[in-house]
Order: structure tokens, then C-alpha cells, then sequence
């Protein structure tokens, strides 16, 4: 049945990318898996992806999400894990930080918990302290007669010097970090680039000549895909995990930001300018973010999804989308014609993909 | 005895008679005509009243609009935003709905801060007091004093104006209260953000030239032997603020006008297309939004120090230091202000020193917050409400403090920056921090201005409520922030839901204690009994203390004289 399904849907794609092939000469590559079935590349580059299209219609009422294009299903998010959490499923969980899933934001992650947070806890509650000790202690009926004190240089230095003790163990790990997260990416580092448009982000993956447009879904279709409303997008970022990707946002009308909080990483897509930052992701997932610099009517509806999956899964995604891996470009020149068989190995691996991801 | 500053200043009460102290209120005190009185007046308290109203009243609509935004975000969804698009006049389609929602952060932010704090902190309580407490008939410039005012006012109409033209996808600007290019060049058609930014250009001016009368003020005009060692916190607070508007509202009108002329001229200052830089913008924004944040809070210290030395019946603890302290915070806030732009791509070294340098800023306001603890050790605490107001801002203040360490931080600020941790810091430090210090200068100074006594348990029950409600607003405000939640977001993910119904909850306790505070100045003025010169006792040393209440229209026409014996606290003349 499932196998039905995926047919019926893979000819949809297939008349839709010939379509598309026609109407945007270049932007899609059709290609064949190894049975025989003709799968095509999604729409590229065009703002207004064609809804109706997606899978999750064609398959209404079908729990798992079906397999889109040869080898890639896109991956059901994980409860709890790159997306916030509600005060009913984790009240503590709620009033924190999200569980980090990279190096640095697991680094900037124990400095807050560690450091930061304990040092403003103390302080204020020392102030507290004190203030309630003075209240109790020097009120009118305890203390008719006030002191005349007006100097003390020892305590006036220990309360200069003490605050600036405390800032420079905190200046240590807060520099460590700026230091760690502005490492330069290997040269092989996977590049995505993040542009931010009103009010969706299309994501360009330059070596692997991939673009795609990745709107929010209806509250509907999310809750359909078990996924949260207002944080699901129909198409997401898909990048592999344990390896450098190199992050660049631009803004393509006005500034927006590139905001994913379980990879402690936010960066401005700033018109005119090309913002590059190196992030590696831990282990494969869904990670949530959202727009995070005002950027007109619709911002609060322009969320971001980044899917990181094992680099098998990753080459399937990039083939799935008509794109190659970098290396593989002298091959793919000459196969253009639809039909010709490439791409056999890449959706062998990817059947078995599952049992790839390394244990958390 | 005179000092060199004071030798600076030939003012022509200097040389007169030393030895009278306090008033002249034999028969002089002619009073022009309403409309002369209040629409054409050069009386530094009167224009001190004008603002305190009108601040009044800009806050009662700055925090109506809060209350529209809190009521929204109470649950996931869009569910009251397109009635007030069809109220302002908008089709009450989502995009006008959704645009609304923008033009209200906008709104809210700049009345806050152009329309209600300023005003209320430097016209009202700075206008009212400062000429007073340094023992000058009136400002140095009455004239341009109400000039001033009358910028203020006419800003704010046209801010309000701009709600009812055409901003883009409905009526209103909505771009944020730092107007960011190009969102609020190329990317909001319609004249509402011209309106805005020309609200901006004119409050500007009316605080630029409010600053250089401070200036001028407490340079020439204080009272002989009234040095500046000499001078209440208060008045070096409102100094130290008057030189950063100075200094920091120029750059704001700069960068605003280039907005100006990128909209309607055709120069691309802050557009990539033509070789500007959309992050210029925001360099020269927050160059002026820095120490913008310290002109809201600086005059507050001024009061919360006056007020704790009061009532402790105590001077100040390291007045110097609290003094100079104030000077510090005001010359570190104009080196640190590309924190608020951690995100946008700047280099790591730079990051690396705006972090330093703005986790500087922690040691003189770290002394400050000690100081007034010291100040109160050892006193002979009395908790009046202006006393119990102070207090809470101390408390607040240093919340809202210890989260601008955390934020200071360009590391963690990567996470944190734009969302709604940011916002519970910022109203910390000043819908708390602000607002406290200005309730407890309100009360502190309200008889004093209005010659009745408030009703303290009506003022106690206003502050009460209004310390959990602006808290239980606020502290979830934190839990959001850091689990991920955008700010200037109408809607969100389920999973915020909880903490914003509390803070929602926290609202309705805040406009509720509002309440109390308007009964109790109706019964004030009503039933109120009279105030005396100086309610407050023993402990309230400084010269507005030694005038009636309310203070003759024309005080010191013989000035008052600061002998040698006199200290920083006590400038009463019947003292040996």
C-alpha cells in the first residue's frame, strides 16, 4: 500500500518537475533511481512553492510521512528536542535554556549554568539580604539615632575591587567562547547560505548546486506532520551532521536573522552584506528557530527548520533535489539526459540510512 | 566663598545679603492668567507640571497599548489584532493585522521612552527641582525652557498622528522603536514613518535644548557657595544626563534624517544598492541608544539617593563616589554600544572589547547599589512610601542589572539577543528600575509640588500591587526568552503558551494598582491634609525642603547662601 502511495506520488513529482523544467530552464535535474522510477528535483529559486504538491496532501491522513524522492523521507521531530518546551511537558525544562547540540553552545550552555547564572543569583540575593538586614535592623524603633558615617575607603575599594574580580572570571570563558565560536571552517566545510526574504528563507547550498524556498506550514499541516505549528516549514534545511557547515545569511529586502536557539547560533541576514559563521551539529535531528530581527508584517511566520541527518542521508537529500556533491560535478555534466542511471548508490545507502545515525 | 565656578557665573543675586536665607514670599507672587500660565509659561514648576501631565498621559496610553499587546499574547494565534485593524481605520484582513501589531511595539517603545520617562525624569521632576535644589529663582533660559515643552508636545502628536496614515500594509509605522533601515526606508511605503521619525526630530530637539538650559543652569545659576562638590546627587544626575542628550541626541537626529532623505530624496546612506551600509544605520542609532538608556535611569539614581538619605535621616554613604560613579556610567555608555548589535556580523575582536568594556559598566553601578546600602546602615530607617518605592527599585534595579552582566556577554548574547530575555532586562531596568525611582520622586516630591499630603496606605497598596504585578509580567518574561522566543512577535508556538498567560495575569495586576495611585491623588487634592514645608522631617536637608508648600511662583529672590559649614546633604540655613 505504502509502496502504491509512494508511486502514485513519485509520477506527481515527476509531471510537476517536467513542468518545472520547462518553465525554469536549469533550476531541476530529473533523474532515475535504480528501479526504474523517474524522480524529480523539487522547484527551486521561485518564491511561491506549489503547496498542493507537497506530500504530506497527497497522503492525507497517513501517519508516516511518505518518501518524497528516492531516498529522502523527511525526518519526524523529536519531542523536546530543537524545539521549546511547554511549561505542562517539563516546568523546569520550560524556564531554561533549550538542550544544545553543538560543541559551542554546549560550551556558552555550562558558562551560563555555571558561572553566570550562579553569580547573579548570589548577587541579587545578597542585595536582598542586605536590604532586609538594614530594613530589620536600623528601622526607626531599632535604631532612633542614625550613625553620621558617610566614608569608609577600606569597604568603597573592597566593593570596587570584588565586582571587577568577579567580571574578570567571568571575562575568561565569555572570550574563550567569542574565540571558539568565530574558528574559521576547514575548507571542505559544507556552505549553506541562509537569505532572508519577506517573509520565507531560501536556502542555497553552493557547492552542491541546491537552492530551495522553505515556507512556514499551515498550523493544520504541521500538527498533520506531528511537528509544532509555527516553528514547520514545508521545505528545511538540510544539512549533515558532524561535520563543519559553513553558515552565511544575507538578506535580500530588508535585515532578518537566522536564529536556531538549540544550536546557539543567531545571525543577522543583513542586505548587501554576506555574514558567515561556522557551526557543526552534533547528531542528527529536527532544530527549530524563527526569525529573529524584525522584519515587517509577517515576521513572527517565517520560522526555520534544520534538519541535520548522517552524510549517507545528506547525499541522498542533495540528489534528491538535483543537486551533486562536490567532486561529482564531471559525472552529472553528462548526466543530464533523464533516464541515464546515476545516483543507484546513493539511494541503496539511504534505504538503510535509519540504522547509520550514531547513537546519541 | 565663592568658589571659581561660582566666579564663573556673575549672577545678579551674587554679593547680595548672605545671610537670608530661604524665601521672598512678601506679596510678590503675582501669577499671569490661565491661559498665560500654562500655554505661554516661562516658570520652571509650572513647565515642571506641564511635563509631569503630560507624561502622565503618555504613559496612560503607552501602557493602554502594552495592555492590547499582553491581552494578544495571551494565547497562540492571532485574536484581537484584526478588530484594531479595522478600528484604526485598516481592512481587517491578517496582514493589517499583523502590520497593527508592529505599529504597536513601535508606539509603545517610543512613548515610553520619547514621551513618558524623559519627560516625566528631566522636564518634570529635572524642571521642578534642579533650580530649586541649587537655589535659583527659575532656569537659566525660561523662554527656551518652554520651547522645550512645547517640541515635546507637539512630537508626540505627530507620532500619534502617524498611526492614522498609510505605513506599508496598514495604517502606522511599523518598524520598532530603532526604526531600522531598510525596513523603515525601502521596505515601509507610506508617509506614517515620516511622521514617526520627524515625532523623533522634534522630541529630540525640545530635549536638546532642555539639556543645554540644564547645563547652563547648573553651571551659572547655583546659589553662592554652593559648589559643585556641594550640589544633591539629584542635580549631578540631571547634569550628567543633560550632557549626554547633548552628546547623544545629535547622532540620533544625523541618522534619522539620512532615514529621512534615503525615503524621500533618493540618497542610499543605508542601502547596499547605492554603496550605503544598512548596519551604519544601527552604529549611529545605538551610539545615541546607549546613553540613552542611562538618561532614562541616571536622574532616577539622582531621586532613589535623595530619598534614601531622607529617609534614613542620614547623608549619603561615598557621595563623591556616588557622584563621580554617575560621571563613569555616563562616559563608559557611550563606548559600549555595539552590544546591541552582537548578531549583525561584527568581527570577533570587536565583539571581544564591546564585551569587556560594557561588563565595565557593572563596577560603577555595582557602587552605586552598595552605596545606598551603606547609606541606610546604621540610619534610622523610616518607611514612608517614597522610602518603600526606593527600596523596591534598589532591589529591581539590581535584577535587572545582573541580567545586562549575562547579556554583556557577545557569546551568550548570540542565543539571548532579540528574544524576550532581552525584554524582561529592559523592563527591568527601566519599567521597573525607571518607574520605581519615578513613583518614589512622585511621592517624595508630591507635597512638596502640591502643598497636600497623599494618603500613605493608598500609595502603600498602589506600590504592593504594582511590585508583584510588574514582576509576575516580567520574571516568566525571562523563561521565554531563554527557551528560545522571539521579541515583537503577535504569535508563537504552543509550547510559550504557559508563560505568557502569567505574564499576561501580571498585567492585569499592574493596571489594576494604577488605581489606587489615581484615587489617591484625587483625594489629595481633595480631602489631602496640608503638607508644611517639610513633611518628611529631620532627614530632608536639601533647599526645596526650606520653601513653603507649594513653593512660592518665584523662590530665592534673595538667594540662599551655602556657608562653609554646610556639607553635600545639609543645606538648610538653620543649621550650625
Amino acid at each position: 500500500m505504502g509502496q502504491a502511495i509512494a508511486r502514485v506520488e513519485t509520477a506527481i513529482l515527476a509531471v510537476l518537475a517536467m513542468l518545472m523544467v520547462a518553465a525554469v530552464p536549469g533550476a531541476a535535474l530529473a533523474q532515475t533511481s535504480d528501479d526504474g522510477q523517474t524522480v524529480g528535483g523539487e522547484s527551486e529559486t521561485l518564491g511561491e512553492v506549489p503547496q498542493g504538491a507537497m506530500p504530506g496532501e497527497v497522503v492525507a491522513g497517513d501517519t508516516e510521512p511518505p518518501a518524497a524522492d528516492g531516498g529522502y523521507t523527511p525526518m519526524a521531530p523529536t519531542e523536546g528536542k530543537g524545539m521549546p518546551t511547554s511549561y505542562e511537558d517539563g516546568a523546569l525544562k520550560s524556564m531554561t535554556f533549550q538542550d544544545q547540540y553543538t560543541d559551542d553552545g554546549a560550551y556558552a550552555l555550562w558558562m551560563h549554568d555555571s558561572i553566570l547564572l550562579p553569580v547573579i543569583t548570589i548577587i541579587s540575593l545578597l542585595v536582598l539580604g542586605l536590604l532586609l538586614y538594614v530594613v530589620v535592623r536600623y528601622n526607626r524603633k531599632s535604631s532612633p539615632v542614625p550613625s553620621r558615617t558617610t566614608h569608609n575607603t577600606a569597604i568603597e575599594v573592597i566593593w570596587t575591587i570584588v565586582p571587577v574580580i568577579i567580571l574578570v572570571v567571568i571575562a575568561v570563558p565569555s572570550i574563550t567562547l567569542l574565540a571558539r565560536q568565530y574558528e574559521t571552517p576547514p575548507a571542505d566545510a559544507v556552505t549553506v547560505k541562509a537569505v532572508g526574504y519577506q517573509w520565507y528563507w531560501g536556502y542555497e547550498y553552493p557547492d552542491h548546486d541546491v537552492e530551495l524556498v522553505s515556507n512556514m506550514l499551515s498550523d493544520a499541516d504541521a500538527i498533520a506532520n506531528g511537528e509544532p505549528a509555527k516553528l514547520a516549514v514545508d521545505n528545511r534545511m538540510v544539512v549533515p551532521a558532524g561535520v563543519p557547515l559553513r553558515i552565511q545569511t544575507t538578506g535580500a529586502d530588508v535585515i532578518h536573522s537566522f536564529a536556531v536557539p538549540s544550536l546557539w547560533f543567531k545571525q543577522d541576514a543583513v542586505p548587501g552584506r554576506l555574514n558567515e559563521r561556522m557551526v557543526t551539529i552534533e547528531e542528527p535531528g529536527v532544530y527549530y528557530g524563527q526569525c529573529s530581527e524584525l522584519c515587517g508584517t509577517r515576521h513572527a511566520y517565517m520560522p526555520i527548520a534544520v534538519e541535520a541527518v548522517t552524510m549517507p542521508e545528506f547525499e541522498a537529500w542533495v540528489a534528491s533535489q538535483g543537486g551533486t556533491m562536490p567532486g561529482e560535478e564531471e559525472l552529472d555534466e553528462e548526466a543530464v539526459p533523464v533516464g541515464q542511471e546515476t545516483g543507484v548508490e546513493v539511494d541503496e545507502e539511504s534505504d538503510d540510512a535509519d540504522s547509520d545515525i550514531p547513537a546519541p | 566663598m565663592a568658589t571659581t565656578a561660582d566666579n564663573f557665573a556673575p549672577s545678579a543675586g551674587h554679593g547680595g545679603d548672605h545671610g537670608a536665607h530661604g524665601v521672598d514670599d512678601h506679596g510678590a507672587d503675582h501669577k499671569p492668567g490661565f491661559f498665560a500660565r500654562w500655554f505661554m509659561s516661562t516658570n520652571h514648576k509650572d513647565i515642571g507640571t506641564l511635563y509631569l501631565i503630560f507624561a502622565i498621559i503618555a504613559g496612560l496610553i503607552g501602557g493602554a497599548i502594552s495592555g492590547i499587546m499582553r491581552v494578544e499574547l495571551a494565547e497562540p494565534g492571532i485574536q484581537y489584532l484584526q478588530w484594531w485593524a479595522e478600528f484604526m481605520g485598516g481592512p481587517g484582513d491578517l496582514n493589517t493585522a499583523l502590520h497593527m501589531w508592529n505599529v504597536f511595539i513601535t508606539a509603545h517603545g517610543l512613548i515610553m521612552v520619547f514621551f513618558m520617562v524623559m519627560p516625566a525624569m528631566i522636564g518634570g521632576f529635572g524642571n521642578w527641582f534642579v533650580p530649586i535644589m541649587i537655589g535659583a529663582p527659575d532656569m537659566a533660559f525660561p523662554r527656551m525652557n518652554n520651547v522645550s515643552f512645547w517640541l515635546t508636545v507637539a512630537g508626540f502628536f505627530s507620532l500619534l498622528f502617524s498611526l492614522f496614515v498609510p505605513g506599508g500594509s496598514g495604517p502606522g509605522a511599523g518598524v520598532g522603536w530603532t526604526v531600522y533601515a531598510p525596513l523603515s526606508t525601502t521596505g515601509s511605503p507610506g508617509p506614517a514613518v515620516d511622521f514617526a521619525i520627524f515625532a523623533l526630530h522634534l522630541a529630540g530637539a525640545g530635549s536638546i535644548l532642555g539639556a543645554t538650559n540644564f547645563i547652563t543652569t547648573i553651571f551659572n545659576m547655583r546659589a553662592p557657595g554652593m559648589t559643585l562638590h556641594k550640589m544633591p546627587l539629584f542635580v549631578w544626575s540631571i547634569l550628567v544626563t543633560a550632557f549626554l542628550l547633548l552628546l547623544a541626541l545629535p547622532v540620533l537626529a544625523a541618522a534619522i534624517t539620512m532615514l529621512l532623505t534615503d525615503r524621500n530624496f533618493g540618497t542610499t546612506f543605508f542601502d547596499p544598492a547605492g554603496g550605503g551600509d544598512p548596519v551604519l544605520y544601527q552604529h549611529l542609532f545605538w551610539f545615541f541608544g546607549h546613553p540613552e538608556v542611562y538618561i532614562m535611569i541616571l536622574p532616577g539614581f539622582g531621586m532613589v539617593s535623595q530619598i534614601v538619605a531622607t529617609f534614613s535621616r542620614k547623608p549619603v554613604f561615598g557621595y563623591l563616589g556616588m557622584a563621580y560613579a554617575m560621571v563613569a556610567i555616563g562616559v563608559v555608555g557611550f563606548i559600549v554600544w555595539a552590544h546591541h548589535m552582537y548578531t549583525v556580523g561584527l568581527d570577533v575582536n570587536t565583539k571581544m572589547y564591546f564585551t569587556a568594556a560594557t561588563m565595565v559598566i557593572a563596577v560603577p553601578t555595582g557602587v552605586k547599589i552598595f552605596s545606598w546600602v551603606a547609606t541606610m546602615w546604621g540610619g534610622s530607617l523610616e518607611f514612608k512610601s517614597p522610602m518603600v518605592w526606593a527600596l523596591g527599585f534598589i532591589f529591581l534595579f539590581t535584577v535587572g542589572g545582573v541580567t545586562g552582566v549575562v547579556l554583556a556577554n557577545g557569546g551568550i548574547d548570540d542565543n539571548l539577543h532579540d528574544t524576550y530575555y532581552v525584554v524582561a532586562h529592559f523592563h527591568y531596568v527601566l519599567s521597573m528600575g525607571a518607574v520605581f525611582s519615578m513613583f518614589a520622586g512622585f511621592y517624595y516630591w508630591f507635597p512638596k509640588m502640591s502643598g497636600r499630603m497623599f494618603s500613605e496606605a493608598l500609595s502603600l497598596i498602589h506600590f504592593w500591587l504594582f511590585f508583584i504585578g510588574v514582576n509576575v509580567i516580567f520574571f516568566p518574561q525571562h523563561f521565554l526568552g531563554m527557551q528560545g522566543m522571539p521579541r515583537r512577535y503577535p504569535d508563537y508556538a504552543e509550547a510559550f503558551t504557559f508563560w505568557h498567560e502569567v505574564s499576561t495575569f501580571g498585567y492585569y495586576i499592574t493596571a489594576a494598582s494604577l488605581i489606587p495611585w489615581f484615587v489617591n491623588i484625587v483625594y489629595a487634592f481633595t480631602a489631602g491634609k496640608q503638607a508644611g514645608a517639610n513633611p518628611w522631617g529631620e532627614g530632608a536637608t536639601t533647599l526645596e525642603w526650606t520653601l513653603p508648600s507649594p513653593p512660592p511662583y518665584h523662590q530665592f529672590e534673595t538667594l540662599p547662601v551655602i556657608e562653609d559649614h554646610h556639607d553635600y546633604h545639609d543645606h538648610r540655613p538653620e543649621t550650625a
